[in-house]
């Protein structure tokens, strides 16, 4: 029986924290944790699979052209080599995140260098690697494909447009303004685990095991890449070692590897190497933007422009979302808003960690700290006198907005020291020591779900849903959802995640899935607790359950009377959407230091608090902040992804060449809190947690740097080189 | 990964009628040559594992000095009570480099022959003379940011990636070699060559010739540093790297050996830069002398330019400490 709840209004009820398990919000560690730690959840390429064949991808050596030849026989006769794949059914690229259809195919056509074009069968990957390497391709090659997206002529994105009032004369009026230009360079997902599959038929029904994130859309996009009914495949994934966007479409491993099978007869395992995730999967675009900031003398905005320029390759949708929170985040009537696309070959740019914000907010939010220098107020006070009451666009309300208490509640924590913006006043040595802060937002985002949920006669619950878990604690939150309403310890919870087998969930991604699957579960178990209330003559409302009792001490056992009782919980949100502007905000604090002499910075101590609804565990909650504000190290001052200047190929395609940060870089963090309930952004009151804290956090070590040594930097990253450019004598 | 044979070196003469041959490698921690077979980077027939054949002691010499077993491994050498009392420039630079996990498996001969970080030269579908000779270079005119700004040729910009060997070579260590012509020692500055038209010989090691150890002179004490200048602070090669070892006498420079890392296709070591220092005091100006000596004949190639102004400026930082700390 289906449960369908759509969402027109807020929920402002706050049922959850009426329930009397008290196990929501809870820091209950990780349920797949230990599995983890001690190897023994299987990821994607690890499932054990009689008779599996290796396949390798082939890719392409030119930047655009065709290819015109494939010699099968310059490696048949290779140890071990079973076949050679260039079906047309092949895919080229990865899919986009909810693209739900297949992603671009045909091989014969180059697009960017590395593109896959093929794919060696062999007995051992040793062997397919070797074979791939040495197939014979020839190619027609289209010379002067453009690679530098300042080049072209660009797109504009139309939708992202806004000319409101006259930005041009509110600049030429203010009392202080700020027209700068930033750039920001490209950025990897860099999970862990790389992208792999495992196919396996049996007659016309096929069988993926898949490192993927939103299996929801992923059984769309490969059965329309098959040209097969969704009834006839079955995707798994029931652990995915980090995705952070490079998953939230299929990629090419998964078609290849089914093709593969299908034609050798049997299992067949791709593993993409890690070059070749680098190269072939998703960047995030390189962008350049233009800020401009008018403010009256008081600091507050008059004029508000934001214009940027990504880039993807020709046949892509999408354009990295610079503008997304620029559109509310701070006031200012004449306003002047626009993204532009530029068509260039090199490979895919598509979602990576916090798509438009990460690069977006710690580009406004330097601006906003020039503005703050320029205007003589302390940078703090000045968003805090920017905030706007309502949606400076659309006039739209604000379904809760925490970035007052963020702003306030952080600097109290960090210990902000308004007396303290004069540039070059610390010095210890060799370093310059300074501090910043910046504002962070984030678009809440919520999306359809279905999850069943089944209590069942020896007490325990079973939640069953196509969701995934991509290291976030999808598993933790939704026992504890669970648990909570239907009165039972998490751990009489089991949680089945990643297999389309299971009631369609709403995937990993945009950080959606908490507020979405929650909001399934909790839909799901209210139509179970408006049964049992039935069976007791009460009202659900009333209805009270606590470790597997009532109040009046009647077991769950007891009440079901033999019979499992299941629900499926449909959640869907309606007009809501249309109503409110939703968004999690914080901010960002930090201290770091510059060395004089070679420009490299550390970062000292940093924090953020965030305001993002409900907190479903604390402990997975923190941890996704913690882990934000790692990637906004990464993004101030070390991960640049490097591309070939002639021929457009991705150059520092690993781990030791592309940097992420290192424990090292990464030093004490602290998080604060700041719990609310928003009824609007979901039933259970929940917002998005997992990319907002790295949605401006770039900025508060930007600005720390110029706060501790006077250099005002405007590109990203902030490395050695750049610091010393323009770090004062 | 191409097919190949892997045996196991039954002795050292073995070893070396095994490697004379231009089909088969050495191989002792295999951190960096098992990633280039991988990418088939390198594709020899057959692997000689050395691991066994000894030589991993860390042992006195007779005049005071200290030997470094060829298989000793980089974590072994680098907690070693003497390393770390005496050569203490040694130990920070081996501890300065790669992660914990790679310095508990690479070996202290292995680390000497380790090959280049060039993306161009680990990518066998661009070009690269290095890996193969006259495919051109990638690099000039391409992502050079790491790439040498000294002693470079039209045929290669690359660097010796690693730290230790820029310490031995301020320590003035010395390379020992065996072979099927006997035993022969090298000092460390002389092991690592210019690319020049040959830039696929990267040391001076001949076919058949294994390093079986490092020679460390007697310890000459002074203030001994090594400053890694990096983007990432761990598990990053060197943007510029310095090994100091300084000594002041009555406010004078009585000892400055110095060598530099990330500059150049080997370890850099100028015997001019420290000669200006000697007899004179400490100055800014002094440094900026020594500065103009290193950087002489240093070019950048558009990415690496910054390379210059940050080698002068982290020499300026290294002699400021080490005449602070002296003082």
């Amino acid at each position: 029986m289906t449960v369908h709840f759509k969402q027109d209004e807020p929920v402002n009820s706050n049922r959850l924290d009426g329930m009397k398990q008290g196990v929501l919000g809870k820091p209950l560690p990780r349920i797949e944790g230990l599995a983890k730690v001690t190897g023994t959840a299987s990821y994607a390429a690890e499932f054990p699979v009689e008779n599996c064949a290796e396949g390798v991808l082939v890719t392409a050596t030119i930047t655009r052209g065709e290819v015109t030849s494939i010699d099968r026989e310059s490696v048949l006769s290779m140890p071990g080599v079973i076949a050679v794949i260039d079906d047309e059914k092949l895919c080229t690229r990865a899919a986009q995140g909810t693209a739900n259809e297949a992603p671009m195919q045909g091989p014969s056509q180059v697009c960017y260098w590395g593109q896959p074009i093929a794919l060696v069968v062999a007995e051992t990957f040793e062997q397919a690697r070797d074979a791939a390497k040495h197939l014979a391709v020839e190619y027609r090659k289209e010379e002067g494909a453009p690679l530098d997206p300042s080049e072209v002529e660009p797109e504009e994105q139309e939708d992202e447009t806004v000319h409101q009032g006259d930005l041009a004369h509110a600049m030429a009026d203010a009392a202080h303004s700020v027209d700068v230009t930033y750039t920001t360079k490209g950025h990897a997902s860099a999970a862990m685990e790389p992208h792999a599959a495992i196919a396996q038929w049996d007659g016309d029904k096929l069988t993926v095991h898949a490192s993927l994130q939103m299996l929801n859309y992923n059984i769309t996009e490969l059965a329309d890449a098959l040209d097969m009914k969704e009834e006839n495949i079955r995707l798994i994934s029931r652990f995915v070692g980090g995705g952070f966007g490079s998953k939230l479409g299929i990629s090419e491993e998964v078609v290849a590897a089914a093709l593969a099978a299908k034609e050798v007869g049997r299992p067949v395992r791709v593993v993409q190497s890690r070059q070749q995730v680098f190269q072939t999967v998703m960047r995030r675009s390189e962008t350049t933007q233009r800020l401009r900031l008018a403010a009256d003398s008081d600091g507050k905005l008059i004029g508000f422009g934001h214009e940027a320029l990504v880039s993807n390759l020709p046949g892509e949708t999408f354009a990295e979302p610079v503008l997304q929170s620029s559109h509310f985040m701070y006031g200012g009537e004449n306003r002047e808003l626009m993204l532009n696309v530029a068509r260039i070959h090199r490979m895919t740019a598509g979602s990576v960690r916090a798509p438009g914000e990460a690069v977006g907010m710690p580009a406004l939010e330097g601006a906003m700290d020039v503005l703050a220098a320029k205007a003589g107020i302390d940078p703090v006070e000045l968003r805090l006198r920017n905030i706007p009451e309502k949606d400076p666009e659309d006039g739209l309300p604000f379904s809760s907005h925490k970035l007052a208490e963020c702003l306030k509640q952080g600097a109290e924590a960090f210990g902000w020291d308004k007396d303290q913006r004069k540039p070059r006043q610390r010095r210890e040595g060799e370093w310059w020591i300074g501090t910043g802060m910046a504002s962070a937002a984030r678009v809440h985002n919520i999306s359809e779900a279905k999850a069943r949920v089944t209590l069942k006669t020896d007490g325990t619950a079973l939640v069953e849903t196509d969701m995934t878990d991509i290291g976030t604690g999808t598993y933790t939150i939704l026992a504890q959802i669970a648990g909570e309403m239907l009165g039972l310890d998490p751990k009489r919870v089991l949680v089945e995640l990643g297999d389309t087998r299971h009631p369609r969930g709403p995937g990993s991604g945009g950080s959606w899935g908490a507020a979405s699957i929650g909001s399934a579960v909790y839909v799901a178990c209210k139509a179970i607790r408006e049964e049992l209330a039935t069976r007791i003559g009460t009202s659900e409302d009333k209805l009270e359950l606590s470790e597997g009792k009532t109040a009046t001490g009647e077991s769950l056992t007891d009440l079901l009377e033999g019979k499992d009782l299941a629900r499926e919980g449909h959640y869907e949100p309606g007009d809501i959407e249309d109503d409110y502007t939703a968004s999690g905000f914080g901010a960002f604090f930090a201290e770091v230091r510059v060395n004089h002499y070679t420009g490299e910075t550390r970062v000292e101590r940093m924090l953020g608090a965030f305001g993002f609804g409900r907190v479903l565990n604390a402990k997975t909650a923190r941890s996704q902040c913690i882990g934000g504000i790692t990637w906004s190290i990464g993004v101030a001052l070390t991960e640049a992804l490097e591309f070939d200047p002639r021929d457009g190929h991705l150059v520092n395609c690993d781990l030791a060449e592309y940097h992420v940060p290192v424990h090292r870089d990464v030093p004490d963090l602290d998080v604060v809190l700041v719990e609310e309930r928003d009824g609007a952004a979901s039933p259970i009151q929940a917002k998005g947690i997992g990319e907002l804290g790295m949605c401006g956090g770039a900025a508060a070590i930007a600005n720390a740097i110029y706060n501790a040594c006077g250099a005002r930097l405007y590109d990203y990253p902030m490395t050695p080189d750049r610091v010393l450019a323009v770090m004062p004598d | 990964m191409r097919p190949f044979q892997y045996t196991r070196a039954p002795s050292l003469a073995e070893a070396s009628n095994m490697t004379a041959g231009k089909d088969t490698l050495a191989i002792a921690g295999g951190t960096n040559l098992l990633d280039l077979m991988k990418l088939q980077v390198e594709t020899p027939d057959q692997l000689a594992d050395i691991n066994r054949l000894g030589f991993a002691e860390i042992e006195d010499t007779d005049n005071g000095g200290l030997r470094l077993g060829a298989l000793a491994t980089n974590t072994e050498t680098a907690v070693h009570p003497r390393v770390r009392s005496d050569y203490p420039v040694l130990s920070r630079a081996i501890l300065a480099g790669a992660t914990q996990q790679l310095r508990n498996k690479a070996t202290n001969g292995g680390n000497l022959c380790q090959r280049t970080r060039c993306f161009y030269f680990t990518n066998i579908d661009q070009p690269c003379n290095k890996r193969e000779p006259g495919s051109g270079c990638g690099a000039i005119d391409g992502i050079a940011k790491l790439h040498a700004i000294l002693g470079t040729s039209d045929q290669c910009i690359a660097t010796y990636p690693g730290d230790m060997a820029v310490a031995l070579s301020a320590l003035g260590a010395t390379v020992h070699i065996s072979g099927d012509k006997g035993e022969r020692s090298v000092p460390v500055r002389d092991f690592h060559c210019l690319p020049g038209d040959t830039p696929w010989i990267e040391n001076v090691l001949e076919p058949g010739e294994i390093i079986t150890g490092i020679v460390l002179p007697a310890p000459v004490g002074g203030t001994q540093i090594y400053r890694k200048v990096r983007e990432r602070s761990s598990y990053a090669f060197a943007l510029v790297s310095v090994a100091a070892i300084i000594e002041l006498t009555d406010g004078k420079f009585s000892r400055a050996d110095l060598a530099f890392g990330g500059l150049a296709h080997k370890p850099w070591h100028d015997p001019r830069v420290g000669e200006c220092l000697l007899g004179q005091p400490p100055s800014d100006a002094l440094f900026d002398k020594a500065a103009d000596i290193l950087l002489e004949n240093a070019r950048g190639f558009g990415e690496n330019d910054f390379k210059i102004p940050l080698t002068r400026r982290t020499l300026h930082a290294v002699l400021s400490q080490a005449t602070e700390d002296a003082a």
